[in-house]
């Protein structure tokens, strides 16, 4: 029960934060086409910059400043390269974006080196928050969940609420006649790539710290939220949050759980014999597998549901 | 118009001829055994991009995952060459690449049917999530695919034949240089097949080519599954020259971004282009990261500035060339070539300066402050090369950017004329 209720709520903290991320590179890809493969560059670079101004002004005003910050570069970014290559489509977008995040990876390994950064907690987030059946749940991950869910509300907020939000969500799906009614539809883009990154940013602050900061972390990260909008459909909001949420919670339970095929067949009575040719598939725990399961889950819904699950379009 | 058809066929000698030439006499050329053991990567590494192109250049696929098929072709020859070895069979090592070959085709089936559904962005997440799950999966079974320390093999297995036991690397590179001729031949035999041709239509026009009646999944089915046949051969061969096979290495992402990034590079749009490529790749990974330890941000940099610059890669650099000195027109660039390359060696000496300074008081400042560059020695912990180099490399873009404009217009107008001229030559005609 205790196993159920910590992994569950570590789960959904992970699943926040894949939101968190997977939000921005769907808003990005929904409206503009592109695929941002630096998107998890973006969250990188959000960990450092709050490490490094953490170190000086300290974590608070840091939460706020590096995501601005990040949010200034990805803006940069559209305007001088990504904008220049529009007019070849889709696949040189990409291509840039691949580019960038090679460019964030040396930039970052050469500014604070390849080893992790002791980027702590502030002290009012350490320690639990509270303690089930003898179990702790840190604050620290009750903390990403509340900045995660602050960051879906306001999200829903702009887009449904202000006049900017209006705009996006038009651009969303006709580009042309937005652009006819006179709104700057470029600057709209550069908006959106430039919050999509400062959200990622966000996330990379209130994760960094409460896993590791390192210069591995978006290759980590990166192809997981790809995982993410595959399955979720894509370009579909709900179908992210959903597909976040699904994939964090069974890779955290996945992780916890120690069982192998061999075990069950023990327990129905079958022995596996040791000099069987399957027995190391069969002596994989489910801890073991835990690394494969999304893109398994991937290939299944890619075979079985095509749009992902709550994807309206196929292309 | 036959003697069009004349000069084109006599191109076609020359091209081929030209290639076996190159690959039979480059080792008598560069002689060192660091020259021969390049020259092997290189062989398989062109094999390897052209096999990636066709999925990028001839369909529009950009795979995030080739590791996967070179990495499973160079597994399939270890694990066969393995097995040959211990059991004492006659199989010899000539034949291993199509065994890779057939492994790397194998896996395309059942991997390209789920993923060649669409081209483009969604085609690329697919490849990315599969490259991961396959190497999630060959990481996780240690006593198959070799885990950590990987698995080593011995090339020379068998009776030598002929006195060929493929020991010394001249040997070894021949065989390669061999797979690598036919292997060019044939992708380019494919691209003038009828499913050549129809996965060109499918790429630029998948909604027509259903029109006419055309099943654009099973077109790049089909060309997927080829492409994963020569990436199989090429990632044996790789696997034959080292002798080892490592899973974390040999089908992780980082080596799909490699053929990626070099294959494009190379570019795209021509059927060459890969093969500068691979050589790039070569020249980048052995030589320029001995020189730098930078070379990746470098690397970055260029592969940025030619997406935004030259989408069409080295390849299409070249041919704009020699369309433009086949009007004879190139003459009149001599001076502005001339002050493209002062402007431009200029900006790098500058920014690569600041580079490799800030590279070194990140990595060996313990060693002292003092960097050596092009026989220079500047002291990073004073200010006055900072300041040069910042000076340098402003001038240098200052100059780049004035050139540059200047020459974009000449090149535009001389394009122009060429234009007009076609034009004309084609209404007397």
């Amino acid at each position: 029960m205790e196993f159920f209720t910590i992994s569950l709520l570590n789960g959904l903290s992970y699943g926040l934060m894949l939101f968190m991320l997977s939000s921005g590179l769907t808003l990005i890809f929904s409206m503009m086409g592109v695929l941002n493969f630096a998107h998890a560059s973006f969250y990188m670079l959000g960990a450092y910059f709050a490490f490094a101004l953490s170190q000086s002004v300290g974590y608070w005003p840091a939460l706020l400043i590096a995501p601005l910050a990040v949010g200034l570069v990805g803006a940069a970014f559209e305007q001088l390269c990504l904008r220049r290559v529009h007019k070849w489509g889709h696949v040189p977008e990409l291509l840039i974006t691949f580019g960038l995040s090679y460019l964030v990876l040396e930039v970052v390994q050469l500014i604070w080196g390849r080893n992790v950064v002791p980027y702590g907690l502030p002290d009012q987030l350490q320690g639990p928050l509270f303690t089930l059946y003898g179990t702790q749940f840190p604050k620290s991950r009750a903390f990403v969940m509340l900045v995660a869910v602050l960051m879906l509300g306001a999200i829903w907020l702009v887009l449904q609420r202000t006049r900017i939000g209006l705009v996006i969500q038009a651009a969303l799906t006709h580009p042309d006649t937005v652009q006819a009614l006179g709104h700057n539809v470029p600057r709209v883009f550069m908006l959106v790539f430039g919050g999509g990154a400062a959200l990622a940013a966000l996330a990379g602050v209130v994760a960094g710290n409460t896993y590791v900061t390192e210069p591995a972390m978006a290759y980590a990260v990166g192809s997981i939220i790809f995982v993410v909008v595959v399955v979720g459909g894509m370009g579909s909001l709900a179908g992210a949050f959903l597909a976040s949420i699904l994939i964090g919670v069974v890779q955290t339970f996945a992780v916890a759980i120690d069982v192998s095929l061999a075990d069950l067949l023990g327990a129905a009575g079958l022995k596996v014999a040791s000099g069987n040719p399957m027995e190391q598939a069969l002596r994989l725990t489910v801890a073991q597998v835990a690394p494969m399961l999304p893109y398994l889950f991937m290939v299944l819904i890619l075979i079985f549901r095509p749009r992902g699950l709550m994807g309206t379009r196929e292309d | 118009m036959s003697a069009s058809t004349m000069t084109t066929a006599r191109g076609r000698w020359l091209a081929w001829g030209g290639l076996a030439a190159v690959l039979i006499a480059a080792p008598w050329i560069f002689r060192s055994s660091l020259a021969l053991n390049m020259l092997s990567q290189m062989g398989y590494l062109i094999i390897i991009c052209l096999s990636y192109n066709l999925l990028l250049g001839q369909g529009g696929m950009l795979s995030f995952g080739h590791a996967v098929f070179t990495g499973l072709g160079g597994y399939a020859a270890v694990a066969a060459i393995g097995y040959v070895d211990g059991h004492g069979v006659a199989f010899p090592l000539v034949l291993m690449p199509l065994v890779g070959g057939l492994m790397g085709a194998l896996v395309s089936v059942p991997l390209g049917y789920v993923s060649t559904r669409k081209a483009g962005t969604t085609f690329a997440m697919i490849s990315l999530g599969i490259g991961e799950l396959v190497v999630a999966f060959a990481i996780m079974l240690p006593d198959l695919f070799g885990g950590d320390g990987g698995i080593s093999i011995n090339r020379t297995y068998g009776k030598p034949w002929g006195g060929i036991t493929f020991g010394p690397q001249i040997q070894l590179y021949y065989l390669i240089a061999a797979y690598c001729f036919i292997c060019t031949a044939l992708m380019y035999a494919f691209t003038a097949t009828p499913l050549g041709r129809m996965l060109n239509a499918v790429r630029d026009n998948p909604e027509r080519a259903q029109f006419v009646g055309y099943n654009t999944q099973l077109v790049r089915w089909y060309s997927f599954i080829i492409a994963g046949f020569f990436a199989g051969v090429g990632g044996a061969l790789g696997t034959i020259n080292f002798e080892i096979f490592n899973a974390a290495d040999s089908l992780s992402g980082m080596r799909s971004g490699a053929y990626l990034l070099f294959t494009f590079l190379g570019g795209v749009t021509f059927f060459f282009g890969p093969m500068i490529g691979a050589v790039l790749m070569v020249l980048c990974t052995v030589l320029l990261s001995e020189i730098t330890a930078a070379w990746l941000l470098y690397l970055g940099l260029v592969f940025v500035l030619m997406i935004m610059y030259a989408p069409g890669g080295v390849a299409s650099l070249i041919m704009m060339n020699v369309r433009m000195a086949r009007a004879g027109k190139l003459g009149r660039f001599a001076g502005l070539y001339g002050a493209l390359v002062l402007a431009c060696a200029l900006l790098m000496l500058g920014a690569s300066a600041l580079i490799e300074m800030i590279y070194h008081m990140q990595l060996n400042a313990a060693i002292g402050s003092e960097v050596k560059y092009l026989g220079m020695r500047l002291d990073a912990a004073t200010v006055a090369p900072w300041l040069g180099a910042v000076a340098v490399a402003l001038i240098g873009a200052l100059a780049v950017h004035q050139v540059g404009r200047r020459f974009a217009h000449a090149w535009g107008k001389a394009q122009e004329e060429i234009e007009a001229g076609l034009q004309h030559g084609g209404q007397t005609a």
